[in-house]
């Protein structure tokens, strides 16, 4: 049986300021989905809400795993039944190493009844695996040693984070601007890594504003956010018409939504 | 870094949080009765000659700690630094002897006192990686041992009485001229009722190839420990001298005022390494300082943790040209505590070099103050002095402050001083534990990464030490 991430009517505020109003997505294992919108709509935010940013208040609606609502675990029990998230800017931990880290993580996702202090993954297995898997992805063994994108290139830590959905192998994947701010040879390399790595076990959420990580990975379903809404779900051609033409048509469909953007907008730079 | 390099070791990947373990951990204490000599509560003149009668010293000491004793009375309390309004002198015990002899075997130490440390891991360590080992239970050694090839080639590693009895000469000619008891009044104090610590000598060209290590423990309530250390490494000769403290936890509190002299001839090297961890109830107020002769190199690698107040600046004077001086520092401040460190390098020749590194980590309300002297003096030209200190701050209640203080007397001197204060970014935390860490886990990952620049620089044992002590400082106060 695939599990089932689904989402209902979800409200999430960030201080006063109520930011999703109301969105509805349903994302089975082996599922492809795009999400698409305009900048500031909300595409980072839910994707925080997903995996409990806890600066992302859920004010009403559901999160549920398999009718598990996940709502009230923090990211750590999340990432633990499967959900995972490719940040959009992923910090820098100074003095981390890589390799320390992936281990530590790997060994709570996979024994998800770990408790702190038990034993990690075993050192030769682990170091095999790391090994064989930054060669798939064609990333240089010596990043494992390096601190946690510490120094890294735009392109390098987008490569990381694929690394660690490699390495984590979640159920659930969002991955949000992944092929941002990086050159094409990048944008390949990274759209190749997620072809790989997808497949009938994992449901992906792919928020983007390019063609390629699409063309790669070609999604079952693209929605597209406005104003904190979901206003349209589609097939792959919804993602290639707004590729094409922008978000000029969905604003005239959908004037209410357009109206509050400009509302919004209008606040935040007064 | 290319001070550093001869002592360095590789530290293994990090295993941390894979130990766990509970409160502070040292926190126990012996049973008293079976005690040889405690002296009376409080301090005089009388207890001060006491203490010289009953190490039966020549005149000349007994008349220093007299005179150490009225220049004590006479400075007010520091005003500056910590807070020391708590500080009761007469409540303490001065000396305390909890043994009457030293041994040689860890099977002739009384057996309370040998199980503290067997609890505390020294023998052990002595058989793996120590080339000498001295262990102060209160106010005496109870316990020497030096490598034999070492005492061969005529390396002196002893308690500080003994060398006083066995080395008066040598003993003489450095002792009490780097510090003079009018330093400070802990200096002072510490000068007037000194009992026990390490001397130690290192003859020329003599290299000293592992570690020799001392380990403070304090046993008894409202104790003072004022062990008194003095280093003399001779010309071309290289030392890494480590000591530890640790003491049981108490509700009213204990005094540690340590001295420490030490001079490197030239082209001599010295590491000094302290990781202290000394329990919540312990006032920790030590004066450090080396004097650097040409082409030498003193480091001072000092790591606080425990304590209730620390207030120490370990110090180097870079007395002639080409020496070079270098201290990094980790200081830790959890609830209840002020970490006020830091360090003080004076270039008073030219083509002086010094550095200091910083990392403070505050947490639960602690409080961590960086203060620090970089000083150059007339006619040092050519110099270089390099600051950066890093503070991390984990929780809004914490605190920490930078003192930095710069007097430079010559134009041609480069100096350079940076700080940074950080918090535990919300992201940070977020990022690791959305891999599956847990709070406590993500915390403890990202302070032992704020300081593995510095831990990387101890030896192997003593990094994985430190990074223990750090993650137990970090545990169950987290989330
Ligand atoms: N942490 C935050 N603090 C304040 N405002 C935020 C925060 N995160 C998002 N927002 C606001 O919420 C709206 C949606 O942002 P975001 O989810 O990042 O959009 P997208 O990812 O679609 O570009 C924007 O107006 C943005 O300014
Ligand atoms: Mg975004």
């Amino acid at each position: 049986m695939s599990s089932l991430l689904k989402i209902e009517n979800l409200h999430v505020s960030v201080g006063e300021t109520e930011i999703l109003k109301g969105v509805d997505l349903e994302l089975r294992q082996g599922e492809v989905h795009a999400l698409m919108g305009p900048n500031g709509s909300g595409k980072s935010t839910l994707a925080y809400a997903l995996v409990g940013h806890p600066k992302y208040e859920i004010t009403e609606g559901s999160i549920t795993i398999d009718d598990k609502d996940i709502i009230e675990l923090d990211p750590a029990q999340r990432a633990r039944l499967g959900m995972f998230l490719a940040f959009q800017y992923p910090v820098t931990i100074p003095g981390v190493k890589v390799a320390d880290f992936l281990r530590h993580a790997i060994s709570n996702v996979r024994n998800p009844d770990r408790k702190e202090g038990e034993e990690l993954m075993p050192m030769r297995d682990f170091r095999k695996e790391l090994r064989s898997t930054m060669q798939e992805l064609n990333i240089d063994a010596e990043f494992a040693r390096r601190y946690l994108n510490d120094g890294f290139s735009g392109g390098e830590k987008k490569r990381m984070e694929i690394l660690q959905l490699a390495m984590l192998k979640p159920k659930f994947a969002i991955l949000d601007e992944t092929d941002s701010g990086l050159d094409s040879d990048a944008v390949r390399v990274v759209s190749e890594g997620l072809k790989k790595l997808s497949g009938p076990h994992m449901g992906v959420l792919i928020i983007t504003h390019h063609e390629r990580l699409l063309e790669y990975n070609i999604p079952q379903y693209t929605h597209v956010m406005l104003a904190g809404r979901i206003v349209e779900t589609g097939d792959a051609e919804l993602a290639q018409e707004l590729h094409n033409n922008g978000y000029a048509g969905i604003r005239e469909r959908h004037p209410e939504a357009a109206a509050e953007e400009e509302a919004a907008k209008e606040t935040t730079t007064v | 870094m290319a001070t550093t390099e001869a002592l360095n070791t590789k530290v293994p990947e990090n295993e941390n949080a894979e130990v766990s373990i509970g409160e502070y951990q040292y926190g126990f204490h012996d049973p008293t009765d079976e005690y040889s000599f405690m002296s009376q509560k409080g301090l005089n003149r009388e207890i001060v000659a006491q203490i010289s009668e009953m190490k039966g010293e020549p005149g000349w000491m007994r008349d220093f700690r007299l005179k150490s004793f009225e220049i004590f009375e006479s400075k007010p309390m520091p005003t500056w630094g910590g807070d020391l309004s708590g500080m009761d002198f007469q409540d303490i015990y001065y000396y305390v002897k909890a043994s009457d002899r030293q041994e040689k075997s860890w099977d002739d130490v009384p057996d309370d006192i040998r199980k503290t440390y067997d609890r505390l891991g020294i023998p052990e360590a002595e058989k793996k990686y120590l080339a000498g080992v001295k262990a102060q239970y209160e106010s005496e050694v109870v316990y020497g041992s030096l490598r034999e090839d070492l005492a061969a080639q005529g390396v002196l590693f002893t308690d500080t009485d003994s060398a006083l009895k066995d080395h008066p000469e040598l003993f003489k000619e450095y002792f009490g001229t780097i510090i003079p008891p009018s330093d400070n009044k802990f200096a002072a104090l510490n000068s007037a009722v000194w009992s026990g610590g390490s001397f130690i000598y290192v003859p020329p060209g003599v290299n000293i190839d592992f570690p020799l290590q001392a380990y403070f423990r304090i046993n008894t309530e409202n104790m003072g420990q004022f062990e008194r250390t003095l280093i003399i490494v001779d010309e071309g000769a290289n030392v890494h001298y480590v000591e530890g403290c640790t003491a049981p936890t108490y509700s009213s509190d204990s005094l540690h005022s340590a001295v420490v002299e030490i001079a490197v001839k030239r082209n001599g090297r010295c590491r000094y390494t302290t990781i202290q961890n000394w329990s919540n109830n312990v006032y920790n107020l030590v004066t450090k300082r080396a004097m650097v002769y040409a082409d030498g190199l003193m480091e001072w690698i000092d790591g606080n943790l425990g304590s209730k107040l620390t207030m120490k600046y370990p110090a180097i004077y870079l007395m002639e040209p080409g020496a070079r001086g270098e201290t990094l520092s980790i200081a830790f401040a959890s609830e209840g505590q002020h970490q006020d460190a830091g360090a003080k390098m004076v270039h008073c020749a030219p083509n002086t070099s010094s550095r200091i590194v910083s990392k403070s980590i505050s947490k639960d309300g602690g409080r961590s103050s960086y203060r620090g002297l970089a000083k150059v003096q007339k006619g040092a030209t050519n110099c270089k002095s390099n600051v950066v200190c890093d503070a991390l701050i984990l929780d809004p209640e914490s605190r920490s402050d930078t003192y930095p203080y710069i007097e430079v007397e010559e134009d041609d001197v480069a100096m350079e001083h940076e700080a940074s204060v950080s918090k535990i970014a919300e992201e940070q935390l977020l990022y690791l534990m959305s891999r599956g860490l847990t709070e406590v886990e993500a915390s403890a990952m990202i302070v032992t990464g704020f300081i593995e620049p510095l831990v990387k620089e101890l030896p192997m044992e003593y990094a994985v030490e430190m990074n223990r002590l750090i993650e137990l400082q970090m545990e169950g106060s987290v989330g």
